[in-house]
């Protein structure tokens, strides 16, 4: 093996009862708040400028700038608002995390509203999870008993209000303009850019946007220090990240790892693909991410490495399906899910998702011919970088990259007369019910 | 604070889309007692921000927990709370799917029927579902227990194929375990999730999705088998992080 397992974030989620103050406590929970409360705001946003965290939600940005483009001594209200919406298909990372360790997320937020100088956090978790929901809530309560949260923090004059906001739905309000507008009672729609949130966030006051595997990654960068968190990954994308491993695979689930690993090492690892089958296709960063196939096994994960190779780092949700699967269904039920959750703002995306199905509708029923293909390009070219966020690029992705690969399949729908696989086979209970 | 409320009188009622079904735009008004709950949880709920309209959906859901879903006249009561609109309030309540717009069962029963889970057997899921309730997406048992519906992925990927009920994890389902959850759920015999707390019914759920904790936070795992293979690996390997050192880096 050529890397490490790095468990940081998830080291804990085993512990019985991790997600109470007590465990946390245990172990050396709110250490770092202590460690951070006795240095100076700006101090930490150097920090982490050194450590070089870069966002944990799919784009990569250094966090520390981030924080340091928030004016200081503006004399309006900060804001730090951490994204814990987690709804890009096939990212579950940070649904674990705040279930068994909520409080490594709530430390990390309270450092970090400490550095920007913000008295008031939100985390605005997705809706559909009621137990994380459960968790949040109550280690917020916790944090507040013990005094992390609210008046004069741990003696010192820091104040922070912390709320949790619960979204109700919309995979849109994971966008971080969208997000805003669902925090403040809007349909969740996004914001023109510029100005962007760091000048005009919530309410038009300067805020911060973080992803919650962000946030959560400041308390042991505090603990630990810049160095130590630069001696996992690489240079440019340093530190530990949680990789997320489903679908035909022989072990699916959360692993932890260095950035720059590859999937060939992770599968090596894990046991590789489910008995008997090979790799066909797979996602990088999620759905919105372009597929990648076996030839691209070697290619480090990183923020780096595929862009090299046509596509994105994105959440590292690695979802990977076998020789079983038929492309053309796994792109129709994404480009289904995109129509569904376009927020209808920009035309190019609620029209041109809604185009993409009605096509995939006639590949699958085998009435589709080879124009419908340049026409799904077409529409590709029209949708990508031609609407306010990155929801209608993101629904381009697995179109252009599956045409790419796998032109030949889209042939054969139309050739055969319909989609020449049988479900069945792809199904984990496949063998169980033959 | 709470905003003065404006005048009923004032406020148009709320003709909701017909598509929706009778249902949706008969008078089904919210009763004194529910007004008053909706009225006092609710200023705890604005409370929360430095905005009123912040909590808009927050309330949305204290009144789906009255009535089982967004009725015009929980609108209107919500636009009076915050001085909008009720078409205001309408845009917003008809954006987001986890409102509904017509009266749910006890237990709504999504199956994840995204990509990875529809591949990994969530398409039969659903399909064998809606067979064996007789019902359509959407739909609601004769008995008033079960809403079935297909929902977008729900972040558990490593547990598919995944079902959820009334917002808790069923993972690694089959077609035969999710037969037997659903007439478990109609016998009034309700399985426990695999990672959560024993179900409440859907409304009991709204509830603290408007964010008051309902005292079930420590039932359940601190995490899932799945969420837990890399620290097995870890284990098996006897890998782990560098030891920290305190003055690296400052």
């Amino acid at each position: 093996m050529s890397f490490n397992l790095t468990p940081v974030l998830t080291a804990q989620w085993g512990l019985d009862q991790s997600w109470t103050l007590g465990a946390y406590e245990r172990a050396d929970g709110y250490q770092a708040l202590r460690q951070a409360l006795d240095m100076e705001p700006d101090a930490l946003i150097q920090l982490v400028k050194d450590s070089g965290l870069r966002g944990r939600g799919g784009a990569g940005f250094p966090t520390g700038m981030k924080w340091g483009f928030i004016p200081q001594g503006d004399g309006k209200p900060h804001y730090l608002v951490v994204n814990a919406d987690e709804s890009e298909p096939g990212t579950c990372k940070d649904i674990p995390m705040m279930m068994a360790s909520p409080h490594t997320l709530i430390e990390g937020v309270i450092i970090a509203a400490y550095a920007i100088r913000a008295n008031h956090a939100f985390i605005y978790v997705r809706g559909e999870v009621l137990h994380v929901i459960r968790r949040l809530l109550n280690a917020v309560a916790e944090a507040r008993a013990a005094g992390y949260v609210g008046r004069n923090i741990l003696g010192k004059s820091f104040d922070l209000e912390l709320t949790v906001h619960i979204g109700a739905g919309a995979y849109i309000c994971g966008e971080e303009t969208a997000l805003l507008e669902s925090l403040e009672g809007f349909r969740g729609q996004p914001r023109l850019r510029p100005p962007f949130p760091a000048v005009e966030g919530l309410y038009a006051c300067p805020t911060v946007i973080n992803n919650v595997e962000t946030i959560s990654s400041v308390p042991a960068i505090v603990r630990g220090g810049a160095q130590w968190f630069r001696s996992m990954g690489t240079e440019k994308s340093p530190g530990f990240k949680i990789f997320s491993l489903s679908g035909h695979v022989a072990r699916p689930g959360q692993y932890e790892a260095p950035l720059g690993i590859t999937l060939r090492e992770l599968l090596d690892a894990t046991g590789g693909m489910r008995e008997g089958h090979e790799l066909k296709f797979w996602t990088p960063g999620g759905s919105s991410t372009p597929l990648f196939t076996a030839e691209h096994l070697d290619v480090p994960l990183d923020f780096e490495g595929p862009p090299q190779h046509g596509s994105m780092l994105g959440t590292t949700a690695l979802q990977l399906f076998d020789e079983t699967t038929c492309v053309v269904r796994a792109v129709k039920r994404w480009s289904e899910f995109y129509a569904h959750e376009s927020c209808g703002k920009c035309t190019p995306c609620r029209e041109g998702t809604f185009w993409y199905v009605q096509i995939y509708e006639r590949l699958e029923n085998g009435t589709a011919t080879e124009e419908d293909i340049e026409t799904l390009l077409d529409l590709s070219d029209n949708i990508l970088g031609r609407a306010f966020c990155a929801l209608g690029d993101g629904a381009t992705s697995p179109v252009t990259s599956s045409i790419q690969f796998f032109r030949d399949e889209y042939v054969a729908h139309f050739e055969q007369g319909g989609c020449p696989f049988d479900p069945v086979a792809s199904t984990v209970f496949a063998g169980a019910s033959a | 604070m709470p905003q003065q409320p404006m005048s009923s009188d004032a406020l148009p009622m709320v003709t909701l889309d017909p598509r929706l079904g009778p249902a949706a735009v008969a008078s089904d008004p919210l009763s004194d007692d529910a007004r008053q709950r909706v009225r006092e949880l609710g200023a705890h709920v604005i409370a929360r921000y430095p905005r009123s309209r912040s909590a808009l959906m927050p309330l949305l859901y204290l009144v789906q927990a009255e009535q089982g879903y967004v009725s015009p006249d929980g609108i209107k009561l919500v636009a009076e709370m915050l001085n909008l609109t009720t078409a205001e309030v309408s845009a917003v309540s008809t954006f987001y799917t986890m409102y509904k717009r017509r009266p749910c069962g006890d237990y709504a029963v999504g199956v994840c029927t995204n990509t990875l889970c529809a591949i990994l057997g969530g398409d039969a899921i659903f399909e064998s579902l809606k067979e064996h309730l007789g019902v359509g997406n959407n739909g609601t048992t004769p008995d008033g227990k079960v809403t079935l519906e297909h929902i977008e992925c729900n972040a558990a990927c490593d547990y598919a194929p995944v079902v959820m009920v009334n917002w808790e994890f069923f993972d690694n389902q089959t077609v035969e375990s999710a037969k037997e959850l659903v007439d478990r759920l109609r016998a009034g015999d309700p399985p426990a999730p695999t990672r959560g707390a024993p179900l409440r019914t859907h409304m009991e759920t709204s509830k603290v999705l408007a964010g008051f904790a309902d005292g079930a936070v420590n039932a359940g795992p601190s995490a899932g088998p799945a969420s837990l293979t890399g620290l097995e690996l870890a284990r098996e390997r006897n890998e782990s992080a560098p030891a920290m050192r305190q003055e690296d880096g400052r």
